[in-house]
């Protein structure tokens, strides 16, 4: 009588199929979402949770992935083309990227500004300075406490692009590198009292936690635009064209425009127009940006 | 008698060394076949080729008609075998005597009920819920046999069952191991290096030395003419006389040893030096020279008179020394004791003389 | 948040399957067999022991970008190749402790269980009775290595929200965001997890173990 049988046979097969089964069971339809490569600052502000269901609302056909890493790695997935659109903000580095053949075109779509953020007694003297390079030099001269992204992130390349400007290398105790995200190297400024340069955005929404104050802001030099490009060779190009179309649309400015309105006055993320900002800033802007030579490093 | 087991010109080597060499060795039904041996003389290794858990390098093994991978397969039917140390897998004695059941995919109620009867025949019954971890060593080889016994083997492998257990112990098991193999099993192979055990327990014993049988036979026929030295000791004998063959006498050698001939079985050429091996209880001590079917006869000095149990140990200095054993009652009577002298008596049957 | 802490289970737990399916033959195989080049394979599993998460992140997004050689198979960004990344990151740790293990038992075991007419399989299977509770800490260690892994996940899964965020992608976000508590919070529930999931393993061990063994 055969009372046991054979179990283990029963429960190699059993285990297998489940474990097939699970694997499988999470392939949905994934093949028709877009891929969306954006920057994890732009994401951390909550402008994407926001944009991306507007979209969906109006092609209710497309569904989409945001992928956000640093823009060196959001570029880099473009090249390979895991990603079918980028919104980014490394003006030199996505001018290049084109210039290579891997975008098909580029659109600047919104735009905020950078801000020398810092202690409220402001020892360096800030205050006193008429641009960006006088404070960076400023910082320097008194040996102020300076923290930077030190990840080679959108903002951290500005942030140097802005220093070999001023004609300064920055070394010392004074300068420090965080390589965090924006927020958490914010908070830590604040703890220890540094200046810092940040976007506006991430700045705003973390205000009322920090004691930290804008003291250089409206330099044409900290303007910070983000551009929507379509990749070249992208797996879903007509929902690539759809989402950079509507971004630049009415529709998806107006949402950009009326995001963060509920926490503050003056909108987070401002659309470009044709005469806002002006086409000569942008273009100098973007010449000195690639001149300087922050180009694709990444 | 027909053969359950027969096995021939087997050849094993671990390591380029050969531990195994027997040229041919059967077990018959019915009966039990002890292989005895030192340590070291293969006997596991034999035992573990017979069972057909382990291959020869060449030679062949034959179970009743089978041989090859037929064999193998019904070997693992119809035997059991008992290791030395016995691995009990965790859990209770239930589960480990019914461990064989259980592979042989048996119900539960019939494996129940079997478990019970087993362990009842070896005494264990009580033990069936105890978990195998707290066992004293007999109570595990118990235990160990009982798993062999469940299966109602038709051949039955021992190896040292007795050899890892204390003293005490050790007789009642070998008690119930003659009465329950001579009982449920057609055959069984013994591996002891215990010849008290080997010599009670066994209908033949097989002498393993080095790898090779030097000797199979009953153990009459062991204890009378023992083929080698080793198979003489193993059987009582001991080595105190040396001597030189001198001649021969009706079939029997004779042999000078120190000044003093004496007449013992044996064959050796001419000349050749021999030790003659002799068991103490064979020497008969007198006070003067008398008449007796013994051949060899000499007097001799007692050097030493020591008590062991009831018998008394009489060491005599000849020519040649020799070691007697007496009852208490004889050593009263002769009055042995150091210095006095006594002739002692030993038949040519009872000498055996190996080559140097 | 539901939704991540079942999503991290459902990934962990299936690698951890697959992990179990291939790393216990394969350390058991390591452990007896004899066969050219065992050495050479135990070595290499002892290796990937060492072996950063990240860089097998990154070796499978290699693997599965759409400009990679299975990048027709559009699993780029997806649960499957998150639990892909850590199967291969917890197999190492189930094959080498289950080798060392199956190591540590002698053959006479085996020998014991064929005397008693065990057939080769069932013969293993008594074998690896002895040491079921090292197979329960290989599992657990492989267990151990992917829930609270970061690395593999983030490069392959990209922390798509509702689609590929784990608790410990989640956990990376939420502290660049400067959200501390948040991330501390879902740190504690991925240790409560971890403790959980373990402690089920090793009474999953104790009840099992006739039932399981021998067949």
């Amino acid at each position: 009588m055969a009372e046991t049988r054979p179990r283990v046979a029963t429960v190699l097969a059993v285990s297998s199929v489940v474990a097939l089964s699970l694997v499988l069971a999470s392939c949905g339809p994934r093949s028709d979402a877009l891929h969306l490569g954006s920057t994890t600052s732009t994401y951390d502000s909550g402008l994407l949770d926001a944009l991306v269901p507007a979209f969906t609302e109006a092609y209710p056909q497309y569904s989409v992935k945001v992928i956000a890493v640093g823009s060196g790695e959001a570029l880099e997935l473009g090249r390979r083309k895991d990603v079918d659109v980028l919104l980014v903000h490394a003006p030199a580095a996505e001018l290049q990227f084109v210039r290579d053949g891997h975008g098909l075109d580029r659109h600047p779509v919104m735009y905020n500004d950078f801000v020398v953020v810092g202690p409220e007694d402001d020892p360096a003297g800030l205050r006193e300075a008429v641009d960006v390079g006088a404070a960076l030099r400023r910082i320097a001269a008194a040996e102020a406490e300076f923290l930077s992204r030190g990840d080679d992130s959108g903002t951290h390349k500005r942030e140097r692009f802005l220093w070999s400007r001023a004609g300064i290398e920055p070394v010392g105790d004074w300068y420090r590198e965080a390589g965090e995200g924006m927020a958490a190297a914010l908070l830590v400024a604040d703890a220890t009292g540094a200046y810092m340069l940040a976007d506006r955005a991430t700045y705003s929404s973390l205000s009322d936690r920090l004691r930290l104050v804008p003291l250089l802001e409206g330099d044409p030099l900290l303007l910070n635009v983000y551009s929507v490009i379509r990749v070249s060779g992208a797996r879903h190009p007509e929902a690539a064209g759809a989402f950079a179309a509507w971004l630049g649309s009415d529709a998806g400015r107006n949402r950009i425009a009326t995001f963060g309105q509920a926490e503050s006055a003056r909108p987070l993320f401002q659309p470009v127009t044709q005469s806002d900002p002006p086409a000569e800033t942008l273009a100098k802007l973007e010449q000195a940006l690639s001149g300087q030579g922050l180009g694709p490093d990444r | 008698m027909s053969e359950l087991l027969a096995a021939g010109k087997l050849e094993v080597r671990y390591h380029g060394r050969r531990v195994l060499d027997v040229e041919e060795l059967t077990l018959c039904e019915g009966e039990l076949l002890a292989v005895l041996g030192p340590n070291g003389a293969g006997k596991t290794t034999l035992m573990r080729v017979l069972s057909m858990l382990e291959k020869p390098q060449s030679g062949w093994v034959r179970y009743r008609d089978w041989t090859g991978a037929e064999a193998e397969r019904a070997l693992r039917r119809d035997a059991a075998v008992v290791f030395q140390r016995s691995h009990l897998w965790a859990g209770s004695v239930g589960y480990n005597v019914g461990l064989g059941l259980r592979l042989r995919r048996a119900g539960n109620n019939e494996m129940a009920e079997r478990v019970h009867t087993a362990c009842t025949a070896l005494g264990i019954e009580d033990l069936i819920e105890r978990d195998v971890a707290n066992l004293s060593g007999g109570e595990a080889q118990r235990v160990a046999v009982a798993r062999a016994l469940i299966l109602e083997p038709e051949l039955l492998f021992l190896d040292e069952p007795t050899a890892n257990l204390d003293a005490e112990v050790r007789a009642a098991f070998r008690e119930d191991l003659a009465r329950l193999t001579r009982s449920t099993v057609r055959g069984t192979l013994l591996i002891t290096h215990d010849r008290a055990e080997a010599f009670y327990l066994a209908d033949r014993v097989a002498v393993l030395k080095e790898g090779r049988l030097i000797q199979v036979g009953t153990p009459s026929d062991l204890y009378e003419n023992p083929a080698d030295p080793y198979i003489a000791e193993v059987t009582g004998a001991e080595f105190t006389l040396s001597g030189r063959v001198v001649g021969r006498e009706d079939g029997l050698l004779l042999v000078d040893s120190g000044g003093v001939q004496l007449l013992s079985l044996g064959a050796a050429p001419d000349g050749a030096d021999v030790r003659l091996a002799y068991r103490p209880e064979d020497l008969v001590l007198a006070d003067e020279p008398r008449e007796s079917s013994a051949r060899n006869r000499f007097e001799a000095s007692v050097t030493e008179v020591r008590p062991v149990g009831g018998l008394v140990r009489v060491r005599l200095d000849g020519p040649p020394g020799v070691v007697a054993v007496i009852t208490r009652s004889s050593a009263e009577a002769l009055g042995v004791r150091p210095g006095s002298r006594v002739t002692v008596h030993v038949k040519a049957t009872a000498l055996h003389a190996f080559p140097i | 948040m539901t939704e991540i802490i079942l999503r991290s289970l459902y990934v962990s737990g299936s690698a951890l399957l697959l992990a179990a399916l291939i790393g216990l033959p394969l350390g058991t195989a390591l452990a007896l067999g004899r066969f050219p080049l065992r050495r050479t394979a135990a070595t290499l599993v002892y290796a990937g022991l060492a072996l950063p998460p990240v860089v097998v992140g990154l070796a499978v997004y290699l693997l599965l970008s759409r400009s990679g050689p299975l990048g027709g198979l559009e699993l780029i960004y997806s649960p499957p190749a998150m639990i892909l990344a850590q199967a291969l990151i917890a197999t190492p740790y189930v094959a080498a402790i289950t080798m060392a293990a199956v190591e540590s038992v002698g053959p006479d075991v085996r020998l014991q269980a064929r005397a008693l007419g065990a057939t080769p399989l069932q013969a293993l299977l008594l074998h690896l009775r002895e040491v079921r509770g090292s197979l329960v800490a290989a599992l657990a260690a492989g267990f151990g290595a992917v829930i609270s892994e970061v690395g593999a996940v983030m490069m392959v899964g990209g922390n798509v929200l509702g689609e590929t965020r784990v608790m410990t992608t989640a956990i990376v976000l939420e502290t660049r965001r400067g959200n501390f508590g948040l991330a501390i919070a879902l740190g504690g529930v991925l240790l409560a997890i971890a403790f959980t999931v373990n402690a089920v393993l090793l009474a999953l061990s104790r009840q099992s173990e006739r039932r399981l063994f021998p067949s």
